[in-house]
């Protein structure tokens, strides 16, 4: 789960992380009354959007007085922004976080994620502040420095101090920046993150660590662990087909095709859209109900699929194995009952309980193309969607 | 032969006498795996289809020995069961829950690699030598004893696999998914390591998918160390960047873990990689005709 830029430091500073002062607001006489109570010049309007590459974007400002700070506002508020990482649609600006300009001589990069191929967390750091650290690791993999971390002992003192001792900080620095590492490894474990950075991290004319922007990506399976965050995280789903199979614990992806797709498992639902693109046609969504749904979730799901108007042709490839076939054929059915379903409807079940799920199916009253391998698939939808045009 | 898990193995199921524990449970016991203990705390000394059922781990250890430990219990609880396994000897923990906190998973992880105990999974359908043993949840029926190797990531696409093949007449010697999440326990290398050393496994599909670069590492070991042929299949060509593809481990991440360069490597290393999904029975036929 991403959260907002005024989030994140609301998370920094309640785990002894320094930020720039500062606060959020929704409308500019907020902001303006934001810079007042803060009583310094220049202040820098953030857009609280959750994609990066704000900056290159225009949706971040300086303002040198109170009235440049509510023109600004009035200008980014409402507006959407594109930037490298929003997709073209961009993303609307709801909300600013306004706050005081940190004067600085330099700038890092301190991360903390959970390395895949240790399966150990890691402490990042590189002496280019503000960049993008998976570029940097594709471009200059020597820029950055890394400390694994064993689980049982966290992050030690020595090993974060050993880091930015070698970038060439002053000891001082170095400790500070050091100490904070260890406030962020901190917020990393209690949160449950998958991964955390500061980025920048700025480092003022006096050697004090400021965290100018970062990032507290919480862990989707750790949710139950933080209810607050949880009930947040169900309230800003964007798009509400995406949000409504979220609520029923399915996982569902728009795409834009026609074709509907109706599977279980991640890797399953891949191998559908790679075969469904060599038939010529289109993915219009795939709906993985995963391992543990019910009878109703599946009903429930089918009505998802078909509400995508761009959907022309039904596809449901079910591969049982903790889900049952009977189970997703009970949902089918019953989903027949209440929905009129008009698009033609290709169905390959195979796995556990697959007689019983036939069964069901056959009696339910849908017109279905019945497959029994992938190939056979293949071909039926490839003619469906010559069929449908 | 086989790998991991073979006719004699003894399994205890922990989570036995919850839905997903009874059901799995009983398919084993159907499939002729030697379910020797259960474990759920609050019903030791229920005997459950005719297996004993205990309150801990350490207990089930001492009175009947498993070899072999699968865990059905709730993605909370999951990573602490493993540990208890592993705490009371079992030396491979199966666990197929799916949605543990990956730093959840990252501790337990941990805990085993102290003990030297194998972890498969999490997020995995579990493993299955044909004909002999079974732990997990994938469908008996569909499989066949033989002399192929398996290995996914995802659970479904490890079945489609092992169905287009027992459908062609070709035989698995053991077949296992090691996990979809970010954080797994035993590596696609652990398993290709195990199958080169097995004498009963003559070749090898590997099922691949987006994120990570644990394919990229696979491409390498058959590079310098592999003797069997290696057919691989990556799911995820079309996937969109940036979008968790419901596993939590498949995503790419600006331009990493991408189906082409897992492709590339693999071709690169001389393994023979299928494009289509529905073609993988054929091009493992026709690899073992040529051999």
């Amino acid at each position: 789960m991403k959260i907002y830029e005024y989030q994140v430091k609301e998370f920094f500073r309640s785990f002894g992380i320094p930020t720039p002062r500062g606060a959020a607001g929704k409308t500019s006489d907020e902001i303006v009354t934001a810079a007042r109570s803060l009583g310094v010049m220049p202040v820098v309007l953030k857009s609280q959007i959750k994609a990066g590459g704000r900056g290159k974007a225009g949706g971040i400002r300086t303002a040198n007085t109170l009235e440049e700070a509510g023109l600004q506002a009035i200008d980014l508020l409402g507006s959407r922004l594109v930037t490298a990482q929003t997709g073209p649609a961009g993303e609307q600006v709801n909300s600013l976080l306004l706050e005081e300009r940190i004067d600085h001589e330099r700038e890092l990069y301190v991360g903390i994620l959970v390395d895949r191929e240790t399966g150990r967390p890691a402490l990042l750091v590189s002496g280019e502040g503000g960049v993008d650290i998976e570029k940097l690791a594709r471009e200059a993999p020597g820029q950055i420095l890394c400390e694994s971390i064993d689980p049982a002992y966290g992050l030690r003192s020595f090993q974060a101090s050993r880091v930015f001792l070698s970038l060439g900080l002053p000891s001082a620095s170095a400790a500070r920046c050091a100490e904070l590492s260890l406030s962020l490894y901190r917020l990393f474990m209690e949160m449950d993150c998958s991964d955390v950075e500061i980025n920048p991290l700025a480092l003022t004319t006096s050697g004090e660590p400021v965290a100018l922007d970062g990032k507290v990506n919480v862990d989707d399976n750790a949710l139950y662990r933080h209810p607050p965050l949880a009930s947040l995280h169900e309230k800003e789903e964007e798009n509400a087909l995406e949000a409504a199979a979220s609520a029923l614990g399915l996982n569902y992806i728009k795409l834009n095709g026609s074709v509907g797709c109706m599977v279980n498992g991640a890797g399953l639902a891949m191998a559908t859209m790679d075969l469904i693109k060599m038939t010529g046609a289109e993915p219009a969504n795939f709906l993985d109900v995963g391992g543990g749904a019910s009878v109703s979730r599946i009903r429930e799901g089918l009505r998802i699929v078909l509400a995508d108007r761009n959907v022309k042709i039904l596809f449901v490839n079910i591969f049982g194995g903790i889900l049952r076939c009977d189970t997703v054929a009970e949902g089918i059915a019953q989903g027949v009952r209440d929905l009129s379903i008009s698009v033609p409807v290709v169905i390959r079940l195979e796995g556990t309980n697959r007689d019983e799920g036939l069964k069901i199916l056959s009696s339910s009253g849908l017109n279905f193309i019945q497959v029994t391998d992938l190939r056979e698939a293949v071909l039926r939808i490839g003619e469906e969607v010559a069929r449908a045009g | 032969m086989s790998i991991l898990i073979n006719e004699n193995t003894r399994v205890a199921v922990q989570g036995i006498t919850g839905t997903e524990g009874a059901f799995h449970a009983r398919r084993m016991i159907e499939y002729g795996t030697k379910v020797v203990a259960g474990v759920t705390p609050g019903k030791g000394g229920l005997v459950h289809d005719g297996v004993p059922v205990f309150d801990s781990m350490r207990e089930a250890a001492q009175e009947t020995a498993p070899d072999v430990s699968v865990i059905f219990v709730p993605a909370p609880y999951a990573a602490d069961a493993v540990m208890e396994a592993a705490e009371a000897g079992i030396k491979l923990v199966v666990c197929p829950a799916e949605g543990i906190p990956v730093l959840d998973t990252v501790l337990a992880r941990r805990y085993l690699e102290e003990r030297k105990v194998m972890l498969i999974g999490p997020n995995t359908p579990g493993i299955i030598s044909p004909g002999k043993c079974k732990v997990g949840l994938m469908a008996g029926y569909i499989h066949r004893q033989g002399s192929v190797g398996v290995v996914s990531r995802s659970g479904t696409l490890t079945y489609e696999a092992v169905h287009q093949l027992s459908r062609k007449g070709i035989g698995q010697s053991t077949c296992l998914g090691i996990g979809g999440d970010p954080v797994v326990g035993l590596s696609f290398v652990d398993i290709l390591q195990l199958y080169e050393e097995d004498p009963g496994t003559k070749a090898v599909v590997l099922i691949g998918e987006i994120g990570g670069s644990m394919e990229e590492k696979a491409a390498e070991f058959f590079r310098t160390t592999m003797t069997k042929p290696l057919i691989a299949y990556i799911a995820g060509v079309t996937a969109p960047p940036e979008r968790r593809m419901g596993h939590a481990g498949a995503i790419i991440s600006r331009n990493r873990g991408g189906a082409q360069e897992k492709i590339r490597a693999l071709e690169d290393a001389g393994v023979i990689v299928v494009r289509n999904p529905a073609e993988i029975g054929d091009i493992v036929e026709s690899a073992l005709r040529l051999r």
